[in-house]
């Protein structure tokens, strides 16, 4: 068994093979292994007997996951609404221009990965642009090159 | 820390040691540390408040209030206060002194001047537009016409310590209900208090709790609905990170209400604070005995889980909520014959209620029906929480009575628009609600007249916008929303989300035809009707409503092929008036870009074809130089 | 029984038992509403909202698919909002999809192009982008077009839901969401048992037999419905010819023990009828070690003449009986009727234990 498999194991064991475990159990995967993939999901199908286009369907469907690897500094740029009518879509396009990536995905070297969520409901603080998981208030076109610096 | 408590006659007990004890510090610190807050550096202020205490001999542990000793002065730190934008926010209690923006390096002159010297700290002061400076929380005009009723201990309590919420006559409710009352006397109660949902619909709480009890099936659920979608929403987080035991109460008075013994809590993936929050608060509620097996020795049981969102706005929908806990894609359901409180979760009778709603149960069950319907309105009582941001002075959490005026929220609590804009429009509902203009700014605001004015109390997001927003760019806004978070099942909502999109992006490009209003309206029209949830059934509002109250701006796109806010790209282009320009190379500097160049001293120039149009010169001009055509 | 439900359908006064829904009351009365992603073996799902109708009081439109009558209830199967809203489904559905009906394979039994037709629809009014996926499943039965997908959902429903192993699901969410298997993979890649049920309910051309493929338009064929051969269980077939040769099985949905529903042999394994290989005659190996034509009085007086031998010479225990599955429970008795009581073993077996 690889490392992954063992990972896996242990993440299993703690669940109840039940169908209602299957997105604690997806997001568990995700968050221990960083993202999901065929056979992951297909260990999760196997363990939780169901089918395997269910699983894949709902990890699908939701946002938190992922099918390929993230980078090591992951840009969220919020696109509620307070972040949008105070510049979230030019942070967006600065961000992109600037990484070189799209929105979705992440850089060849595997450090930063770019992405724009609905809402962080910080939006008080807008508009809000999240470096893992710390958040930087009132951001403006301007201070993109530093926060990419890690200032 | 607590002892289990045995019967429900015990809790006036505990409520009264509990006040006591806090009650033998003289006075505190409340160091802000909701999620503002905290993005802002509060916990690094709270951790020098205890460093700095702690060096002066003056810190006092909670253990030791209880153990009897009395303290001149503690520090905690509270849930979202509410006032976000000057954060991090830090009071002065009992005296409702209130800091903004503090900083480590304040910390040490708070303490000597206001705890040790008795005055405050001028500079850290809230200070009105007017230049008026604002002492305390009813000087503030931020908190000035609030009524603060869920959000009553949000800011001041530690959510962190249980004994914090029983010292503010907390579980108290959940007492009298189990030894005074049977469940039809609580579902009569909140009946007659008038309680509507406040996730948006504003459907009668009552009425959804007593067909809850009256259906049959065995096992029943109660869901706490916190997966706050919406964008420009963070009530229900800053409830659940100010006050996770106000809801976990409300739980339980409802499920002794309808005959639960089970509940989950269902959070927000993007709300982790929250989360650990209601987990502490969860395990403290269990070890005091007033949830789990058993609750305050009566035979009630009811336990609490929490569910974590995987980030998909339409789970905020019932049965999409039902169907993700689950296991299953968050698709919704067709709820024709019947409704999740008959068959809900894993098909058994459900109680969903959003975690306003359920707040609000303790305390209509502690104060009276009648204190509650003397706030607010007729159709509508008690009192709203909005979030109110975008282009205001003030941005926050606010709660105000039901049928205030949007002027008084936007002008008098939020102090109007900023920078010498004017103000253009409200959005209020998120998504689902709609933009309403100057001319409405006198409705007063409740589920009924919002409805009407063709937007939607939604779960309460309010986003201000002023003449530089442009108002199809919003709709455009709101309609990618929808389209990314529409679930697929139904042709109208899946399809048809695109297609406005479509149709809206092409206006703003200035491709749009003459027909495309008509049909815009047509096809909103449609799937507003067609849908099969009220995700559908409302994505076309913020069209809807733009085209209602701005279908001038429509125009000006498509015909004059100009957009009158100045704002959609391909419709504008930034230049420089050489005679304004005196050459200070602020914008040079800041442009992301790269496009504008000049000498030192000598006017600058922007080049169209680098331009990026993010507008960075605009707001950077001190000399009012750069101007859009 | 319970007392039937009165209500009144555009007019017409029909009744119907408790739990039927508006659409079944509406059919039994030959009252045509449009369905999409319904399908009578299937749950109601309500996602296609082609079957709303008026229904005075209700609020809003309801999906008749899913809606149960109730009494003295007035329903309207037209109407202005309605047709208003049936002409944007169909309007919409066909702004993603491909407008190659010229060539389609499933022309003359697509239910959008029946709708398109009807309502008078010759293109979409709405412009937009619109999917365009590459696939190269390869495997010889099923033909998957994803582009013609309206993610009606009765693949994957009638996958889990009647088949069971629910190899097609939904994938990803909104208007970029598809049906597929595990993966995005192919349907060779996964526990696909190819029955071909979710090509039997496919409402458009988006999966379609491979086996079909250019064999004619549904008018130019000849329907005969008979029982299949294969097994015991005596699904209804019904073969469609041209030319005198079967191009293609279906299964009729109000006949049979299967009501539609057919397995991978029945549906798909019908190329042995003309198959050069095929046993049309009794075939008897002379000396020579050459098979010759005979007629059956011959060959089954050879079979039991050689029985006989066997039996006397080596005892009755020295015969074993092997039964097929593809016999009728009637035929599989009478066989081992025929072993035990005429050759005079219990050695009988089947080959359904196998």
């Amino acid at each position: 068994m690889g490392k992954t498999d063992v990972e896996l194991k242990t993440i299993l064991e703690k669940f109840e093979a039940t169908r209602s475990e299957l997105i604690p159990i997806l997001q568990a995967a995700q968050s221990s292994l960083g993202y999901l993939t065929n056979d992951t999901m297909r260990e999760i199908a196997r363990y939780l007997s169901i089918p395997e286009s269910q699983v894949y369907g709902v990890a699908s469907f939701f946002e938190r996951f992922s099918f390929s690897r993230r980078g090591r500094r992951e840009i969220t740029v919020c696109c509620g609404t307070a972040c949008y009518v105070k510049g979230a879509r030019r942070l967006v396009d600065i961000l992109e221009s600037e990484l070189g990536i799209r929105c979705g995905d992440t850089t060849p070297d595997l450090e930063y990965s770019l992405k724009q969520v609905a809402c962080v409901g910080a939006c008080a603080l807008a508009p809000v642009v999240l470096v893992n998981e710390d958040v930087h208030r009132q951001m403006e076109p301007g201070k993109v090159k530093g926060l990419l610096a890690g200032e | 820390m607590l002892n289990r408590i045995k019967s429900p006659l015990q809790v006036a007990d505990v409520v009264r040691e509990c006040g006591e004890a806090l009650g033998r510090e003289k006075s505190r610190f409340v160091i802000c540390a909701g999620t503002g807050c905290v993005a802002g550096g509060s916990m690094d202020v709270f951790r020098e408040f205890e460093r700095l205490l702690k060096a002066k001999g003056l810190y006092g542990d909670v253990q030791l209030l209880f153990e009897g000793h009395t303290s001149p002065v503690g520090v905690i730190f509270s849930g979202c206060y509410g006032f976000c934008q000057v954060g991090p926010l830090v009071q002065f209690q009992p005296k409702g002194i209130i800091y903004t923006k503090v900083t480590v390096q304040d910390v040490d002159e708070i303490i000597k001047t206001t705890f040790e010297e008795d005055s405050v700290v001028e500079r850290l002061l809230y200070r009105k537009h007017d230049g008026t400076l604002c002492p305390t929380e009813d000087e503030v005009p931020f908190y000035g016409k609030q009524k603060r009723v869920i959000l009553a201990e949000c800011g001041h309590i530690n959510p962190e310590d249980i004994r914090e919420y029983f010292a503010t006559g907390g579980y108290q409710a959940l007492a009298s209900a189990l030894s005074k009352m049977d469940p039809d006397g609580v579902i009569d109660i909140i009946s007659r208090s008038g309680l509507r949902g406040r996730g948006g619909a504003g459907f009668p709480a009552g009425r959804k709790m007593a067909l809850a009890r009256e259906s049959q099936g065995g096992r029943k659920y109660v869901i706490c609905n916190g997966d706050e979608g919406d964008p420009g929403a963070f009530m229900d987080r800053s409830v659940l990170e100010a006050n996770p035991h106000s809801v976990l109460e409300g739980m339980a008075i409802a499920a002794y209400a309808i005959g639960a013994d089970k509940g989950y809590i269902y959070v927000r993936a993007e709300y982790p604070l929250a989360v650990t929050r209601i987990d502490i608060a969860i395990d403290q509620a269990r070890r005091s005995g007033v949830l789990g097996k058993g609750i305050m020795g009566t035979d009630f049981d009811f336990d609490v889980e929490v569910f974590q969102g995987a980030g998909a706005f339409i789970c905020g929908e019932a049965t999409a909520l039902i169907r993700s806990i689950e296991g299953f894609r968050g698709s919704p359901e067709m709820t024709l014959s019947y409704y999740p409180t008959e068959r809900g979760l894993w098909g058994k009778p459900t109680l969903l209620n959003n975690v306003k709603t359920l707040a609000f149960i303790p305390k209509i069950i502690a104060n009276g029906v009648r204190w509650f319907t003397g706030m607010g309105t007729k159709g509508s009582p008690g009192t709203a929480v909005f979030a109110l941001t975008g282009e205001v002075r003030n941005n926050g959490l606010i709660e105000v009575p039901m049928g205030i005026t949007l002027r008084e929220i936007i002008f008098d609590i939020g102090e109007g628009v900023p920078g010498g804009r004017e103000f253009k429009a409200v959005q209020i509902g998120g998504p689902s609600g709609g933009c309403l203009p100057r001319e409405l700014l006198d409705i007063e605001v409740d589920f009924d007249s919002l409805l009407d004015a063709g937007a939607m109390m939604g779960s309460g997001g309010m986003v201000v916008v002023d003449d530089t927003t442009c108002m199809v760019d919003l709709a455009r806004y709101f309609l990618a929303f929808t389209r990314m978070e529409s679930c697929g099942k139904c042709v109208p909502c899946r399809i048809g989300t695109k297609r406005m999109l479509e149709m809206l992006t092409r206006i703003c490009e200035g491709k749009g035809e003459p027909e495309d209003v008509g049909r815009l309206e047509e096809l909103a029209l449609d799937i507003k009707e067609g849908s099969l949830c009220a995700l559908g059934g409302t994505a076309p509002n913020p069209v809807l409503t733009t085209l209602r109250y701005f279908k001038d701006e429509y125009e000006a796109h498509i015909h004059e092929k100009r957009c009158p806010a100045g704002l959609c790209a391909n419709l504008v282009t930034f230049h420089i008036d050489s005679e304004k320009c005196n050459g200070c190379t602020v914008c040079a500097r800041n442009c992301p870009a790269d496009a504008i160049t000049g000498e030192k001293k000598k006017p600058h120039v922007i080049d169209q074809d680098k331009c990026i149009k993010c507008r960075e010169c605009l707001s950077r001009c001190r000399f009012d130089a750069v101007y859009t055509e | 029984m319970s007392e039937k439900i009165k209500l009144t359908i555009d007019g017409k006064k029909c009744a119907g038992r408790p739990g039927r829904t508006i659409l079944e009351v509406a059919r039994e009365n030959d009252i045509w509403i449009p369905t999409l992603c319904f399908d009578e073996r299937l749950e109601p799902y309500g996602a296609c909202r082609i079957c709303l109708v008026e229904v005075k009081g209700a609020g809003g439109l309801l999906p008749a698919c899913a809606a149960e009558i109730t009494p003295d209830m007035v329903v309207k199967t037209s109407s202005k909002r309605v047709d208003s809203i049936r002409r944007t489904v169909i309007e919409l559905l066909l702004s993603d999809h491909p407008a190659d009906c010229m060539t389609c394979e499933s022309t003359g039994s697509c239910a959008l192009q029946d709708l398109a037709y009807r309502y008078g629809i010759k293109e979409s009014s709405f412009k937009g982008e619109a999917h365009s996926y590459h696939l190269a499943d390869d495997n010889p039965v099923i033909e998957r077009d994803p582009d013609k997908c309206i993610l009606c959902g009765r693949c994957a429903r009638i996958c889990d839901e009647v088949v069971g192993p629910g190899v097609l699901g939904f994938v990803g969410r909104g208007f970029d969401a598809t049906v597929s298997p595990p993966y995005d993979r192919l349907l060779e890649e996964s526990p696909c048992l190819f029955c071909g049920q979710c090509v039997s309910t496919c409402p458009v051309g988006a999966l379609t037999s491979k086996l079909s493929e250019g064999a004619g338009r549904p008018w130019e064929l000849e329907s005969t419905d008979t029982i299949c051969p294969y097994c015991g269980v005596g699904c209804t077939l019904r073969l469609w010819t041209r030319d005198n040769k079967v191009v293609n099985v279906t299964a009729p949905m109000d006949k049979g023990v299967n009501r539609g529903n057919l397995c991978v042999k029945g549906r798909f394994g019908f190329q042995f009828i003309d198959s050069p290989d095929r046993l049309k005659h009794p075939l008897v190996r002379g000396k020579d070690g050459r098979l010759r034509k005979t007629t059956w009085n011959k060959a089954i007086s050879l079979v039991a003449e050689r029985l006989s031998e066997t039996r006397d010479k080596h005892g009755a225990d020295s015969v074993g009986g092997l039964a097929s599955a593809r016999c009728t429970n009637e035929e599989n008795y009478l066989f081992q009727k025929f072993m035990r009581a005429v050759v005079g073993t219990n050695n009988v077996d089947h080959c359904a234990r196998l």
